[in-house]
């Protein structure tokens, strides 16, 4: 983690948030490895958090310390393919994690608060993916005190292991004691992941004291307990039991090499990716570009390519990319989508992924290409993609387009080889579910399997303007004349509007139909959290999260709305 | 629980049987099985008010406020947790003591201890349902020391292995226990403050056998000194006392966990038990101000590199730091009545107390390494220096081999002298203990 200070066009120095950090530079936690098995240990620096202002005591988290969680997260996919089990466990004594840090929320401005709770999202969807697609298995080994987001953390884990010292206690205090929801899929693990009855999670989730280890057993909260004298011999067995469960194959780790990122006022500019900030129209243009020259199609050849591989490299560039847009350029409302180079050296990889995905780097690779077109899914800023001339927008790029709330495509009747070709590959049909278990083209169409069929008819086939606007593929295909035109005029609309309406209105269309735990974290508690957020009742100046840790208290107003 | 194999013994003890000056103070032969268990609570006042916080003014509470149940179960949890824990620590001490007098004075403190933690089970029965009841369960299943069950504060999970740490115990932990129940008697709900009240006549005993108890270790060590003229430490241990530095180091020791047992310096918690009305500061109604705090600031101290500062922060944030200066205040007393017997013997030696954050675990302090008089060391420093500052084993090891048992009416251990009178005008010779 560091805050890189940027000059501005005025002069002055702001810090600009990066999401870069090392092992080595871990103020937060411990990462040990020992076989087939990586201890993550929770140690929360006080003084180190990332912004001023607060202390980060009983280890609380903020932005900084999630960084590290999620840098964590990342060289165990990569660099520790032997790696079969992950211990999420405390280094303090009785005190697991109390949760996001009560005191940085009270200070911190509504966008910052929006920000830090989807990233912490995203880290928590991370390692039940992780679970689901690298075969690592996850266990909390709750050896303390469990709150809020700490009891949030345990629950993205596969199994939670809790300390029976008949004083610890498991809680979700947030209503109580700070008027506000949990914010990172508390309420919704609670019942679609662990299945408690939801009497029994009303009740749970609106004391301030929670449950100890025997209820929380007896009611679901956790998996297994086990008595302080017995702790070291129970973690020993689950840890063995869950490394003979986990189905991760193994190999050679490939070292995670810091990201090459050169940041100036006209934005950030990676290898293969680059965004180049327009600040008065309030656009980014990201563009994505295609491999140049050969790639590698075989084990040897991609292992050897290590983090320079392509796919991977594009999928770490633009994976910093949106997270620098989404936590430094709030005003930047609107990101369009953009890509250039051989489409078919983009299907060529794509074939290499699909030949080798049973590989363990191949399946990181595409896991790593699935979880940063996620992070599009469920970013507040409206997407574009643009579709001109000399564009690549073919099978894993072709998603970028997808992914898009709208799409141009340049439609030049006069010219059949200069036109633009969007192309889909087989990767389009499974490879990058989005987080309500559908590919983008089915989530296009809204889960009708026609146009899905029709459009499937032509993988591999370079689609001009008018094919694809006729597969549905794309959203408006002007010609030469009309182009610049409309496509400012659109991008100038868009821009126009209110940035608030426009996040509502995305996040609900990008999701039709189709419902998962993380849709309904996403949708239902992230929207309900983020009107909490802005209520008088929790923020006001005698709102709960306002007063909390004043010793004031706070004062409601009674009106349900 | 309570002293080994002392359930046959006949002690001669204090029981309250009612609450009224003439009741609470009522002695005779009492073996353990039959004491008298009851829940005393002082008489209500007619009319009693919340005296601070937010709800300043409004009646004081007969019912568990709802709003507040579960900060008011822990508060009754946290502080009945306290109260068997010395009895469990202290069980095996019946076996080193120094005289029946002393047998019998921890004998006393034991029962009452037993019995403030019935008061605060009997809260939690009376006042808070089913709930209550179960927290009441884990109260009196978890045991001090237990590495499954422990109790809550860690201090209470602490050996308390001679007589010399059983009286620094009862002279400073016991002293906690009395300005945490001088807090909680201020509480806007009534039962809990009329129980705490009454605790706190019978707390003021176990401090005596705190205080007098060191003074008259002190008292011995000074009159072996100055009869036998000998100064330097090994020579006065060789003779059967407790030199005067061990004293010191004992005290350091007690004196900096015992300090812990107050919490942070700035406490959320604590800033939220004032607002609600349920923990009051030491004698808040004797103190002149709006009794809300919200405007007021108070001192606390602070790292800053290699300095200790003194910073203000909200008043009401700093309930913890004040409570906790106002029992420094206290020790301070104490600890001048001790140099007074060190004085009259003409010896040039001074009990001290170590600086505010020495040798804390709670806190700022806590991974800091701070020396006696307040100068913050480096790792280092403070390896090579702190056996002169708290007790070492071999310090407890020495202590331990003077430790013998004497059960003779009117007999002393040679390291204790006897006291200036005995319990309720009785004879020193008195038989405190029959031992059947």
């Amino acid at each position: 983690m560091s805050a890189v200070p940027e000059q501005t066009a005025g002069g002055e120095a702001k810090a600009l948030v990066s999401y870069d950090t090392h092992p080595d530079k871990y103020a937060h936690w411990r990462l040990a490895f020992d076989g087939p098995v990586a201890t993550l240990s929770m140690d929360v620096n006080e003084e180190k958090g990332l912004r001023p202002g607060y202390r980060l005591k009983l280890n609380s988290y903020d932005l900084g310390v999630d960084i590290e969680l999620h840098d964590a997260l990342q060289r165990i996919r990569f660099e520790h393919p032997e790696v079969k089990v992950v211990v999420v466990t405390s280094a303090k004594e009785r005190m697991f994690c109390s949760g996001a840090n009560i005191y940085m929320l009270g200070l911190s401005p509504h966008a910052w608060k929006v920000n830090f709770c989807k990233f912490t999202n995203e880290t928590r969807n991370g390692i039940e993916d992780a679970s689901r697609y690298s075969g690592l298995r996850f266990l909390a080994a709750v050896n303390g005190a469990v709150a809020g987001g700490g009891y949030e953390l345990a629950l993205a884990c596969d199994e939670i292991l809790m300390i029976d010292d008949r004083s610890s206690a498991v809680s979700l205090p947030e209503v109580p004691l700070l008027g506000v929801l949990p914010g990172t899929g508390g309420l919704t693990r609670v019942t679609d992941k662990r299945k408690v009855r939801r009497d029994l999670a009303d009740f749970f989730c609106t004391t301030t004291e929670g449950v100890r280890a025997d209820r929380a057993k007896q009611w679901n909260l956790v998996d297994h307990v086990a008595k302080p004298q017995s702790w070291a011999q129970a973690l020993k067995e689950h840890v063995d039991r869950l490394v003979n469960a986990s189905g991760r194959a193994g190999g050679k780790g490939v070292a995670l090499t810091p990201l090459q990122r050169e940041v100036d006022d006209a934005g950030y500019h990676y290898r293969h990716v680059d965004a180049q900030i327009d600040r008065s129209a309030r656009t980014v243009t990201i563009t994505v570009t295609a491999p140049a020259g050969p790639q590698p199609s075989d084990l040897a050849g991609i292992h050897q390519a290590g983090m320079a591989w392509w796919p991977l490299a594009m999928a770490r560039e633009l994976d910093d990319a949106v997270l620098m847009l989404r936590t430094n350029e709030l005003e930047i409302g609107t990101w369009l989508l953009k890509t250039h180079g051989d489409a078919g050296a983009v299907l060529a990889v794509d074939q290499a992924l699909a030949a080798n995905a049973k590989d363990w780097f191949v399946n990181e690779t595409i896991g790593m290409l699935r979880r940063t077109l996620a992070r599009l899914d469920v970013s507040s800023r409206t997407m574009y993609a643009i579709i001109d001339q000399g564009s690549c927008f073919a099978g894993t790029l072709a998603e970028l387009a997808l992914a898009a709330d709208r799409s141009y495509m340049l439609h030049l009747p006069d010219d059949a080889v200069a036109a633009p070709k969007l192309a889909l590959s087989e990767a389009n049909f499974g490879a990058y579910p989005m987080v309500n278990g559908w590919t983008r083209i089915r989530t296009r169409f809204c889960g009708e399997q026609a146009p899905l069929d029709a459009a499937r008819k032509h993988v591999g086939e370079p689609l001009a303007a008018e094919a694809a606007a006729g597969l549905g593929l794309v959203t408006f295909t002007p010609d030469d004349l009309d182009w610049e035109d409309e496509v400012r005029i659109a991008i100038e609309e868009r821009a126009s509007q209110s940035p608030d309406a426009l996040t509502g209105l995305e996040a609900n269309l990008r999701f039709p139909v189709a419902e998962t735990m993380e849709t309904r974290i996403f949708g239902r508690l992230t929207a309900w959290q983020n009107w909490i957020f802005n209520r008088p009742n929790a923020v006001g100046e005698e709102g709960a999260l306002k007063v909390f840790g004043k010793g004031a208290k706070a004062k409601f107003n009674w009106e349900r709305v | 629980m309570g002293p080994e194999e002392s359930t046959k013994f006949e002690a001669y003890l204090r029981t309250a049987i009612s609450v009224d000056p003439k009741g609470w103070a009522h002695f005779d032969y009492v073996k353990m099985p039959e004491y008298r268990w009851g829940i005393f609570l002082t008489p209500a006042e007619a009319d009693r008010r919340i005296n601070f916080g937010a709800h300043k003014g409004e009646p004081a509470w007969q019912e568990v406020p709802g709003e507040y149940r579960s900060t008011l179960r822990r508060i009754i949890v946290t502080q009945g947790d306290t109260e068997p824990a010395s009895v469990e620590q202290q069980r095996h001490l019946g076996l080193t003591c120094p005289s029946l007098y002393d047998l019998r004075n921890i004998f006393q403190v034991n029962v009452e201890e037993g019995r403030h933690l019935w008061a605060m089970v009997y809260l939690l029965h009376a006042h808070f349902g089913r709930d209550g009841r179960e927290e009441a369960e884990a109260l009196l299943e978890r045991r001090s020391g237990d590495a499954d069950n422990p109790r809550i504060l860690g201090a209470f999970n602490e050996r308390t292995p001679d007589w010399l740490s059983f009286f620094m115990f009862t002279f400073l932990t016991d002293r906690d226990g009395k300005y945490q129940l001088a807090a909680l008697a201020e509480s806007g709900f009534d039962p809990l403050s009329r129980t705490c009240r009454f605790m706190l006549t019978e707390e003021a005993h176990h401090l005596f056998v705190g205080e007098s108890g060191i003074s008259r270790a002190i008292q011995r060590t000074c009159e072996v000194m100055k009869t036998r003229k000998v100064d330097d430490p090994a020579e006065v241990r060789a003779l059967g006392v407790i030199d005067l530095p061990t004293i010191q180091r004992y005290l350091n020791f007690h004196y900096s966990v015992t300090l812990d047992l107050y919490g942070s310096e700035v406490s959320s918690n604590a800033a939220c038990f004032y607002t609600t009305g349920l923990k009051g500061r030491f004698e808040e109604t004797k103190l002149g101000d709006d009794h809300r705090l919200a405007n007021d600031e108070y001192p606390v101290l602070d790292l800053a590199g290699e300095r200790i500062v003194t910073k203000h922060v909200p008043a009401l944030t700093a309930l913890n730091e004040r409570l906790r200066d106002d029992y420094i205040r206290d020790v301070e007393a104490g600890i001048g009545r001790w140099n007074k017997v060190v004085e009259k013997a003409g010896i040039d030696f001074r009990f001290k107390l170590p600086h505010k954050a020495f040798n804390r675990r709670i806190g700022t302090f806590a991974g800091a390494h701070i020396s006696p008089d307040g100068r913050v060391l480096s790792e280092a420093e403070w390896t090579h220096m702190h056996t002169q500052w708290l007790a070492t084993e071999s310090d407890r090891e020495f202590v331990a081999s003077l430790m013998g048992r004497v059960a003779e009416p009117g007999k002393f251990a040679n390291w204790i002298a006897p006291p200036a009178r005995g319990i309720n005008n009785q004879p020193l010779d008195f038989e405190y203990v029959r031992f059947n």
